[in-house]
């Protein structure tokens, strides 16, 4: 089905409490920064499931919706780049579930992709094994990583189409075609969007079948840059 | 050069080759590139999803949605691949990158690597570090061979929490090479006029000495 043209609030109106939801990006590059704004300024959904890289930073991105209580459980690769999500961890503040990063990524894949979990070599008998069953492969340990799936994912792309096709830029990548393929409800934040057959079929990244949603972006990188990002 | 990293960093260079595929972890493996041979023809992989990742950009010429893994502003070397997260775990925990180098808070003398957390500390992040050090052929440790404290980092078994198991190939202090050889840590080469008893006195790990 052909995505449906939608404005920011519109579409993050759909979101209920207690949702999970994936949202892109590697730090503040990648991330649908007008999404998680209208996220966080017109939104109340609240107990959300956040599954992100980052858990955003200290007051900016997703940082502003730790700070507003609406995180129940964050599930990320490196939260140290958000003190403030350190402290909300550690503290029992929020729920966490810390993933390697490849783990994490191949866990949104696995979601996207009807795989019901893989078991992988990375972690084994670390810290990060506890509660994973483990089998030997090839004599190498390896734990079992179950596949995540979200409610709603929110994805930028810089280039995309009237019909919902994606396409990525540089590393603004990152886990945006993954999580776009992962959400039940995929809502994608486009910097320029182009009538269909925008550009050729085989450079599409994200074919439209997994967006449900596409936005204009109106909020940029070069914006929210203050900092250090 | 009196700055240990820089010593380190130099020293690590030359365990590079032509051709290979490296991924340079932050700090001072990120000197590396400024230490290359200029006939060494490396390619740099970044895990944010970047093959051919070029030089910081010159003041005016950063493109914002082109950085490493370090979240820092890179370049584009020519030939160089973007690619997704998935993707690029894939290629490193299929063992597709020769090499990464990345510091360590601790190593053992049976190659394990604890890099990743201080129990109690402020950090909690494990990044690529896990897939990298499991996943990537030849893993290279560059550290200082003691912590501020002076407490050696080189160890007859770690005490933090573990990256990986058995995994470490090399390590290179500001005085010493080490190589695991086999299951047996082996000092090859002494550093920047060190000698072979500072670096026994600064190294708890058991190892046996075969300076080349």
């Amino acid at each position: 089905m052909a995505a449906t043209r939608s404005t920011a609030i519109e579409a993050i109106a759909e979101i209920p409490d207690g949702a999970t939801i994936m949202v892109g990006g590697f730090g503040l590059v990648g991330a649908p920064l007008t999404l998680i704004d209208a996220l966080v300024e017109h939104s109340t959904a609240t107990d959300l499931t956040i599954i992100s890289n980052n858990t955003g930073e200290a007051g900016r991105g997703l940082g502003l919706l730790l700070r507003q209580g609406r995180i129940k459980k964050a599930i990320a690769s490196f939260f140290t780049s958000n003190p403030e999500a350190v402290e909300a961890a550690m503290t029992g503040a929020i729920d966490y579930e810390l993933l390697p990063q490849g783990t994490l990524a191949e866990a949104i894949r696995a979601g996207g992709a009807g795989i019901g979990g893989f078991y992988t070599p990375v972690g084994a008998r670390t810290e990060l094994a506890k509660g994973h069953e483990e089998r030997i492969i090839d004599g190498v340990p390896h734990i079992l990583q179950a596949p995540l799936r979200a409610d709603v994912s929110l994805v930028y792309a810089t280039w995309g189409d009237e019909l919902g096709n994606l396409r990525y830029r540089r590393t603004a990548q990152n886990f945006n075609p993954a999580m776009a393929s992962a959400g039940a409800l995929t809502i994608a934040e486009v910097a320029e969007i182009r009538p269909v057959d925008g550009f050729a079929p085989e450079d599409v990244h994200t074919p439209h079948l997994y967006v449900n949603r596409l936005v204009q972006s109106t909020l940029s990188l070069a914006d929210v840059q203050g900092a250090g990002a | 050069m009196t700055d240990a990293r820089d010593v380190i960093a130099a020293r690590a260079a030359q365990e590079l080759h032509s051709g290979e595929v490296v991924n340079l972890g932050i700090g001072i493996p990120n000197r590396i590139p400024g230490f290359l041979d200029p006939d060494v023809e490396i390619f740099l992989h970044t895990e944010n999803g970047l093959l051919g990742v070029g030089p910081r950009p010159a003041e005016g010429e950063v493109d914002l949605e082109l950085i490493d893994a370090g979240k820092k502003p890179v370049t584009l070397m020519p030939g160089a691949a973007a690619f997704d997260s998935a993707s690029s775990f894939a290629m490193i925990r299929g063992g597709h990158v020769d090499t990464v180098v990345l510091g360590a808070l601790e190593v053992s003398e049976t190659g394990d690597i604890a890099n990743w957390m201080i129990p109690g500390g402020k950090a909690l992040g494990v990044g690529g570090a896990m897939d990298l050090v499991t996943g990537a052929k030849r893993v290279i440790v560059t550290m200082t061979a003691t912590t501020p404290a002076g407490e050696p980092k080189l160890v007859p078994a770690c005490t933090l929490p573990l990256t990986a198991s058995g995994v470490v190939k090399v390590v290179i202090t500001e005085h010493a090479v080490f190589r695991l050889v086999g299951n047996e840590l082996v000092l090859t080469e002494l550093l920047d006029g060190a000698t072979a008893e500072t670096v026994a006195a600064e190294t708890s790990a058991r190892y046996r000495v075969a300076l080349s």
